[in-house]
């Protein structure tokens, strides 16, 4: 035993004096993720604002300009034209100076008077892909809060109405519902609030997985590998060793991606950073386990580089990181609970964003334990120490 | 001529003999193209809603029929006491909850306001927006229909999405994704190969050779190109034909803007070469330099009308951002060259502009 | 088949689809003794020396080295034996003594142990100046040198040395012989691969492997009066013509 703790701290040692030494790896590790983390956070966002849209409208009134104003006003768009010109309207559309085109009938108001509903019209310009899905939920929204103002603005006219068409008028006794909202956990919606800790996720894993298969591949292809193979340390001993170093690394990585979170976009800490960092050292086991055990399939660095980014780049997309999970169908969502990177992603939220406890992040962290025997084995079994 | 001939087949032997390497290459694009596909979604589906009903009575139960009829939530739990909420929240159990005062019934029965509160969990805000749009339609519905007369107003939109008819997101992503593909065959394969043979030495022994330095680069690099034009190809006959995504444009078009694409792909991945004669540097300066800003800074996945004034100027000199836009207006608006003159005219001139910088570092070395 | 052999084999075979590296060699070496295992590049040397130190498997044949068969005790074998490869033997980027450091603690030496050996092999190697100096920057001559005693460091019985001497001057090469007969000298066993036919002439017994098969074993004068020459080179000339020319003397 002693013996087996003495070689893994020989070379788990010797491991770590070549990544210091070795300047290309420092850049990997140190700059890459400050770099990528401070464009990703200030990119990866599907808020919108101010987007340029066209008016027409058809009915000017009150109601109508109302409507126009409220569009205006909400921060989410800019009105670059407003006329009553469809055709203007169109043209602005095709030539991509407007993402959307509202179009108000000309009987607006007199509709909503009437009947309590009127339709409009919203052309999106569907090319500017997830920006339109987003642009046109702004609207709905604006729409929505818009016609409930209109509900009470308009009550009188509508009333009068009705009581000269003979029916009786609803008094006061009307029953009305009153809908209250509340947003939990990221009260000023602040989209990096919610993007950034899974960036950090992201990119430590990246890293990380990245880090580790490239080493063994390197030393297959500088050949030092066999020194080592002829020495009596085992496998697990030699993984393990391999394995020290960057689950330290990636885990210094973590802390500076958290540090430079808080300070440059103030993520919120809510839960407990001991949990934090106790549910991603399990965490950094799985993914350095498989970038090990990428790095006994492969040859070449390239190649490790390559089967790395990929299997990464899935396991990414499928982690609710950009998307949200239950948008995926059934049998996706089924996959993605053998995603590591899914159950991290959902335990840092739950604890950075939600001051999550241990008795809530449970089941992710038990399917992350199972993991990291699973990886870890498996990168043991997969090392031969003999070919052929 | 021969010679060069020669070059050509070894990088393409090389090319070939590398499975791993080209399996990759081959399965990224079916990967991605299915992923994007199947399973990158934004709507609102599967909400885990909890209720939280103190006092039961018909008015609450009917608008839980609501919910639990409807196929965008899915009611998880229902609870006496709006304090048993959080944990829920917190594990993810719940995405949504609906609180209903206990008289709810009575008051509507009475005509005073009956008070109900949407909370969602915001972590995700446009999620967490969108969600409670649709329970408080749910609810206003409701409303709606118990009153005979109503003193509110409704504003139906319709809308239309132009240029996308059928609203698969799919139609979206297939230009980003070309761009993508591109970028990893033309740039980071051409940025590793070329320092491969720095590292090894065999880059010395080519310059040695009688060939000209124009014929070593022009046959390093032209494998590439032609591994980028299959790679476009498959991406474009995957999306038409697992996808059915519409190309209204010329397809001759979009391949040959493709093929400029490709040409200032490489050139930066030469570029970059030019500077490192590590593959694990030139790794990174390839991930950092052409992977990375095509995609979130193209318009790829995350759009570029979200992000600060400096990104989106950034975003500018982002070779992919003007092949994406071109690609989508060919595919989506079914435009031409008389349209996309100036996209295609700024993309010529990185392409210029990049080959003659990495031609001109190739051959400073060899002075 | 323990007969005391340091290094046993018999019938030792080694495929690689239908390209056969090793063609059941057999031979035996004694506690001792410095072995040289000769022949041009590709005749199977370093393939061979694989499968002698658990590198590679065997596809067919036997062997043991220091007691312990290579298909079920390779791990046994690799605690009692020492390597130094042509390729590569010391970490360019960590210094003399962190490689020494290294390599003592996976052969499980304790740390005092370690510090006496690193005193000594600086101390005999006269590069004491260079204890803390990364091996990238130590000439080859001296590097050869240290990598030996590293590969010696834990005191195998048995140390296998695969081309260890190359692109250094004669006389540094002589040097480096002289270290290997201090390592007989104390009962280390050493096999040593080489395709300089002068260095022959330092080892005790020799194998010529020509095309996967052992061409010829003896010493150096059993080879000389055997086949009529005045010099190994001569020998191996003789072997590497045309059947007609070769005995083959397994």
């Amino acid at each position: 035993m002693r013996v087996a703790l003495r070689r893994i701290g020989v070379l788990a040692w010797a491991e770590a004096l070549h990544v210091v030494r070795d300047r290309a790896t420092l850049a990997q590790i140190i700059i890459m993720p400050l770099v990528q983390l401070i464009v990703l956070a200030n990119a990866a966002t599907f808020a919108i604002r101010h987007t340029p849209a066209y008016v027409v409208d058809l009915d000017r009134t009150q109601s109508s300009r109302g409507l126009v104003n409220r569009l205006a006003a909400s921060g989410h768009f800019r009105i670059e034209g407003h006329s009553a010109s469809q055709h203007l309207a169109n043209e602005a559309l095709l030539q991509g100076q407007v993402t959307l085109a509202l179009t108000v009938p000309a009987d607006f108001e007199a509709s909503l008077v009437r009947t309590g509903s009127a339709p409009v019209q919203i052309a999106i310009n569907a090319e500017k892909g997830s920006a339109a899905g987003i642009v046109q939920s702004y609207a709905r929204q604006i729409l929505t809060s818009y016609a409930d103002e209109l509900g009470a603005e308009l009550h009188p006219r509508m009333t009068a109405l009705r009581s000269g068409t003979g029916e009786t008028a609803p008094g006061r006794g009307a029953p009305r519902i009153e809908v209250r909202t509340r947003s939990w956990y990221n009260p000023d919606l602040d989209y990096r609030h919610y993007m950034v800790p899974g960036i950090i996720v992201a990119l430590v894993t990246m890293i990380g997985t990245l880090l580790t298969a490239q080493n063994i591949a390197r030393e297959k292809e500088l050949g030092t590998l066999e020194q080592l193979n002829v020495t009596p340390i085992t496998r697990g001993q030699f993984i393990t060793a391999k394995l020290l170093p960057f689950w330290i690394l990636a885990i210094l990585d973590l802390t500076l991606g958290l540090i430079v979170g808080r300070l440059l976009f103030g993520i919120p800490v809510e839960g407990s950073l001991f949990l934090l960092f106790g549910a991603a050292a399990i965490y950094l086991v799985v993914a350095l386990s498989i970038g090990l055990f990428i790095s006994t399939l492969v040859e070449t660095q390239q190649q490790a580089m390559f089967v790395t980014f990929f299997i990464m780049l899935v396991y990414l997309l499928m982690s609710g990181l950009f998307t949200p999970i239950e948008s995926m169908p059934e049998w996706v969502q089924a996959l993605s609970q053998i995603n590591p990177v899914r159950h991290f992603v959902t335990i840092s939220r739950a604890v950075l964003v939600k001051g999550a406890g241990p008795a809530e992040i449970a089941r992710p962290l038990s399917f992350l334990a199972l993991f990291s025997v699973i990886a870890l084995t498996l990168a043991v079994r997969q090392y031969s120490k003999r070919a052929g | 001529m021969s010679s060069l001939a020669g070059l050509l087949r070894k990088e393409t032997l090389h090319i070939v003999r590398d499975r791993r390497t080209l399996a990759v290459i081959a399965l990224l694009p079916i990967v991605q193209v299915l992923l994007f596909g199947y399973a990158i979604r934004t709507d609102v589906k599967n909400v885990r809603l909890a209720i939280v009903d103190p006092a039961p009575d018909h008015a609450t139960l009917a608008i839980r029929g609501r919910f639990d009829g409807s196929e965008v939530f899915h009611v998880v739990a229902v609870l006496r006491e709006a304090s048993d909420l959080e944990p829920l929240f917190q594990r993810g159990s719940a995405q949504e909850a609906v609180v209903f005062e206990p008289a709810f019934a009575d008051h509507l029965a009475r005509g005073l306001p009956a008070r109900v509160l949407i909370i969602t969990d915001a972590t995700d805000p446009n999620t967490g927006s969108s969600r409670l749009n649709y329970a408080s339609a749910v609810i206003q519905d409701y409303e709606r229909e118990i009153r005979t007369r109503s003193a509110s107003a409704r504003i139906v939109p319709d809308v239309r999405m132009r240029f996308n008819p059928t609203g698969e997101s799919s139609n979206l992503f297939v230009p980003g994704l070309m761009a993508f593909v591109l970028t990893i065959t033309s740039s980071l394969m051409t940025a590793i190969s070329l320092t491969r043979e720095k590292e090894t030495g065999t880059m010395e022994a080519l310059l040695a050779s009688p060939l000209r330095p124009g014929r070593i680069i022009v046959g390093k690099v032209a494998p590439y190109l032609v591994l980028g034009l299959l790679a476009a190809l498959a991406v474009i006959v995957e999306a038409t034909l697992v996808f059915r995504v519409p190309i209204r444009g010329s397809v001759l078009l979009l391949l040959a803007e493709a093929l400029l694409f490709i040409l200032v792909s490489l050139a930066l991945g030469m570029l970059i070469s030019s500077r490192t004669s590590s593959q694990r540097v030139a790794m990174l300066g390839a991930l950092v330099g052409t992977m990375l800003p095509t995609l979130l800074l193209s318009g790829f996945i995350f759009p570029v009308e979200s992000m600060p004034a400096v990104l989106q100027w950034l975003s500018n000199i982002v070779p992919a951002k003007w092949f994406v836009l071109i690609a989508r207006s060919i595919m989506l608006k079914g435009v031409g060259l008389a349209y996309l003159w100036q996209e295609t005219l700024i993309l010529l001139f990185m392409a210029v502009l990049l080959l003659r910088m990495s031609t001109r570092s190739f051959h400073v070395r060899l002075a | 088949m323990s007969t005391g052999h340091v290094v046993e084999a018999r019938d030792l075979t080694r495929t690689f689809g239908s390209f056969t590296a090793v063609d059941h060699i057999t031979f035996h070496i004694d506690a001792g003794e410095v072995f040289g295992f000769l022949g041009a590049n590709g005749a199977g040397k370093t393939t061979a020396i694989r499968m002698l130190t658990g590198l590679l498997s065997p596809s067919a044949g036997e062997a043991r080295v220091v007691g312990h068969d290579v298909y079920r005790e390779c791990e046994a074998i690799k605690r009692n034996i020492g390597y130094m490869s042509q390729r590569f033997s010391l970490y360019d980027d960590l210094t003399v003594r962190e490689n020494i450091r290294l390599y003592g603690g996976i052969y499980g030496l304790s740390r005092r142990q370690v510090r006496e050996r690193s005193d000594r092999i600086l101390d005999t190697l006269g590069l004491g100046h260079a204890a803390d100096q990364r091996v990238h920057g130590i000439p080859l001559g001296w590097k050869q040198k240290l990598a030996f005693s590293v590969a010696m460091l834990h005191e195998p019985r048995l140390v296998f040395l695969d081309e260890p001497t190359g692109g250094v001057d004669p006389i540094t090469r002589r040097q480096f012989w002289e270290q290997i007969y201090e390592a007989a000298r104390s009962g280390t066993t050493v096999l040593v691969t080489t395709h300089y036919m002068d260095e022959a002439e330092y080892c005790d017994r020799i194998s010529i492997m020509v095309d996967g098969r052992i061409g010829a074993m003896g010493t150096p004068s059993e080879l000389k009066s055997e086949f009529r020459t005045q010099s190994i080179e001569d020998v191996f000339v003789r072997l590497a013509r045309p059947p007609a020319a070769a005995e083959s003397a397994q």
